[in-house]
């Protein structure tokens, strides 16, 4: 299954400046191994120990996946991928 | 050098003053590519907290995708120290990723003589710049 994924300013060195890429996935986990595949590199940007980066939120359209289950989330045909950083501070 | 439209220094420094003694937070949007950080909008700081900030992830999807639409950037993150100088935390070196932003800090403590500061953060690097005003 094809899921677009809109990738943030950050990240857009690693998918030749791309802002939007297709890649295949029934989770998100497996979207983020397809675009490491495609794109070498960007898997360690967001995600460490099998977690999602605290400075990292991603999105399946409108939720964030922490409300959801988190990389395990399930992806329906048309679903869409947002990832941008987190912002946050002391 | 930041490049800011005449009035957002007051803006943040007033909300700052009515959240204290909460932390405030927001952004400056500009136009791709322009030079000069022009749109200021307030954000809901999640973590409602005098010590942290974080912008609610729902909100800033909200507001991210409308830059987009909108042909504009995130220029600005600002947020407010309510005990300390407007200079980064550790928690705010941590947490400053990108490059290209400009992390401007207000102070709420009374009497401070430099209240808003304008940083780059690179690599865990501080580097402190000048605000330039525009009308």
């Amino acid at each position: 299954m094809s899921i677009s994924v809109i990738v943030p300013t950050l990240l857009r060195t690693f998918t030749q400046d791309k802002k939007r890429v297709e890649v295949q996935g029934n989770t998100v986990l497996e979207v983020i191994e397809h675009l490491e595949r495609d794109y070498p590199g960007v898997k360690e940007r967001l995600i460490g120990d099998g977690q999602v980066h605290r400075f990292v939120n991603i999105y399946v359209n409108d939720d964030d996946i922490r409300f959801a289950d988190n990389l395990a989330t399930a992806l329906k045909p048309g679903d869409a991928i947002t990832i941008l950083p987190a912002v946050a501070g002391g | 050098m930041l490049s800011l439209r005449v009035g957002l220094l007051e803006a943040m420094l007033e909300q700052a003053r009515r959240d204290h003694p909460l932390e405030t937070c927001g952004i400056i949007a500009a136009p791709l590519g322009g030079k000069v950080a022009e749109r200021l909008i307030a954000m809901e700081n999640a973590s409602r907290s005098p010590t942290f900030f974080s912008f609610d992830p729902r909100q800033q999807l909200r507001v991210w995708r409308e830059l987009d639409e909108r042909d504009e950037e995130c220029r600005v993150i600002y947020h407010s120290h309510t005990a300390s100088v407007a200079y980064p935390s550790a928690d705010d070196v941590r947490y400053a990723g990108d490059p290209s932003v400009h992390y401007v800090i207000v102070s709420t403590l009374p009497d401070i003589e430099v209240p808003i500061r304008s940083f780059r953060i690179i690599d865990h690097k501080v580097t402190e710049e000048s605000i330039y005003i525009v009308r």
